[in-house]
């Protein structure tokens, strides 16, 4: 027995150590608040580009075919190029050489981590939410539209009241399960010494030597949040599955 | 305007597709003037839902001109948008909103494009409403309702916008038998107000019945054209005789 007990005693002593003295907890506490609020922040920002984007492309795909030959048609061919530049780019490359780009090069003026971190993720987002924003466009009925030209809506303005909403709402589940891959993908904050729950886990690490109880209990801190939000969204889901249409 | 009264003029309309190869329709000449309820029969592949679709620029035509209250619609320099206000349609599918309750599928289109005030299409569209005895539907949405019933909804919407002019695409085809006609009837009431229809569809009895001007399609072209009198009693042609005996 006396095994037993020195083991449950050097457990009792290293988690002392991890968490307790120094209030070390605090830094996997804090951490979670920075790795949250980038998440969020980045997904909003995603959202606002991939709408955009994905209006661009949806609309080169329907109607660039028919349109007449004009200014319009022009701008909208250069658009969705850049879109499909963007998109190559972005889904071509590693999120973390993106950070360190974005960190180093594009915002190097900046010192404010969490902005670079949010608009870095954010942008990095925006290229997945804009093919799934646009699958979401791609879904809705034809009808839908020409109900709305034909009650005199242009077209921006059958997209905003309309098709929009309606595509959002079908592909909720999906830009939420979008929210859970960034959760985890904002793990790599720390290339650029951002202080978040990864980075608290490793720093903590760094000051007891033991590298078991802080990543353990970092690992745990993201499995618990994702099956959260995983709960969630498929309650969502089976919500909106019930409701109409 | 001119003062023959012609609320709607085409003129050698042309629609075609793959450069000419498939010809939709073939030059189609006529006019529909205030308050004529014009139908137009056919057999399917004929163009005769195209030809509805280009009045308000669903689909462009290829050549050919619309003048829509004495304007060319089909100049590039038309803003369509404005003139679509005053076109109803009602489709075959009804596409209601399906995300919106029926009251704000009706309003909503009268808010943002002709500024009213919430208040005011909300009377307005409970008005129409009851006049087609769904006023109780108002909050309900769209998926609640049964075709006849949705049918119904997508026509008061359309009336909602106040238009000149209301064109019906097969308004009855992909309803359950006994759901046509209360939508029918609607229609009937719709044309007895004077409302100008063009109105594309099977129901030959309601040709028949409402109808001002019959126009009988094949091929992309209009084949004959007259009172529902000389279409149905005394049809010239070979092709709307074989027609008419294959759907009376």
């Amino acid at each position: 027995m006396g095994g037993f007990e020195s083991w449950w005693e050097g457990i009792q002593q290293q988690f002392y150590i991890n968490f307790i003295q120094d209030d070390r907890w605090k830094y996997l506490w804090n951490g979670l608040g920075v790795t949250l609020q980038l998440t969020f922040c980045a997904v909003l920002i995603g959202i606002v580009i991939g709408v955009v984007l994905a209006m661009i492309r949806s609309t080169y795909d329907k109607n660039y075919a028919q349109m007449r030959p004009g200014v319009g048609r022009g701008i909208l061919r250069i658009l969705n190029i850049l879109a499909r530049i963007y998109l190559t780019v972005i889904r071509g490359t590693p999120v973390v050489v993106q950070l360190l780009i974005m960190y180093y090069i594009i915002l190097a003026s900046s010192n404010n981590k969490l902005l670079v971190g949010m608009i870095a993720f954010g942008v990095n987002s925006g290229a997945y939410v804009a093919e799934i924003v646009r699958s979401g466009i791609m879904s809705i009925d034809e009808g839908q539209f020409e109900a709305g030209r034909s009650l005199g809506f242009n077209y921006v303005q059958t997209m905003r009241y309309i098709i929009i909403p309606q595509a959002l709402k079908n592909v909720l589940p999906a830009l939420a399960n979008e929210f859970i891959v960034l959760l985890k993908e904002t793990s790599v904050a720390g290339y650029i010494a951002m202080a978040d729950l990864t980075k608290g886990g490793d720093i903590i690490r760094g000051v007891t030597f033991s590298p078991f109880m802080p990543l353990i209990a970092v690992a745990l801190i993201y499995l618990v949040m994702v099956m959260f939000f995983t709960f969630l969204v498929n309650k969502l889901e089976r919500r909106l599955r019930s409701s109409e249409r | 305007m001119n003062d023959n009264t012609a609320l709607i003029r085409v003129e050698q309309l042309q629609k075609y597709y793959n450069g000419g190869e498939i010809k939709a329709l073939d030059g189609i000449q006529t006019e529909i003037k205030k308050g004529e309820v014009v139908v137009v029969i056919g057999p399917s592949g004929s163009g005769k839902s195209t030809f509805l679709r280009c009045l308000n620029l669903l689909e462009v035509p290829t050549g050919g001109h619309i003048y829509f209250e004495g304007t060319d619609i089909t100049d590039v320099k038309t803003n369509i948008n404005i003139h679509r206000q005053r076109m109803g349609m009602v489709f075959q599918h009804f596409n209601l909103f399906p995300h919106m309750t029926i009251l704000k599928n009706m309003i909503i289109a009268p808010m943002k494009l002709q500024g009213k005030s919430q208040q005011e299409a909300t009377e307005l569209a409970m008005r129409l409403l009851k006049r087609v005895g769904l006023e109780s539907r108002a909050d309900a949405y769209p998926s609640q309702l049964s075709g006849g019933q949705k049918q119904r909804i997508a026509i008061v919407r359309a009336l909602c916008m106040q238009p000149e002019v209301m064109l019906f695409d097969e308004p009855t085809s992909a309803l359950d038998p006994e759901m046509v006609g209360e939508v029918l009837e609607v229609m009937k009431q719709l044309a007895k107000e004077n409302m100008t229809m063009v109105v594309v569809t099977h129901e030959m009895g309601f040709a028949k019945e409402v109808g001002t001007r019959v126009m009988f399609m094949a091929d992309g072209k209009q084949v004959e054209e007259g009172t529902p009198e000389e279409i149905f009693t005394n049809p010239k042609s070979e092709r709307l005789r074989s027609f008419l005996a294959k759907v009376l």
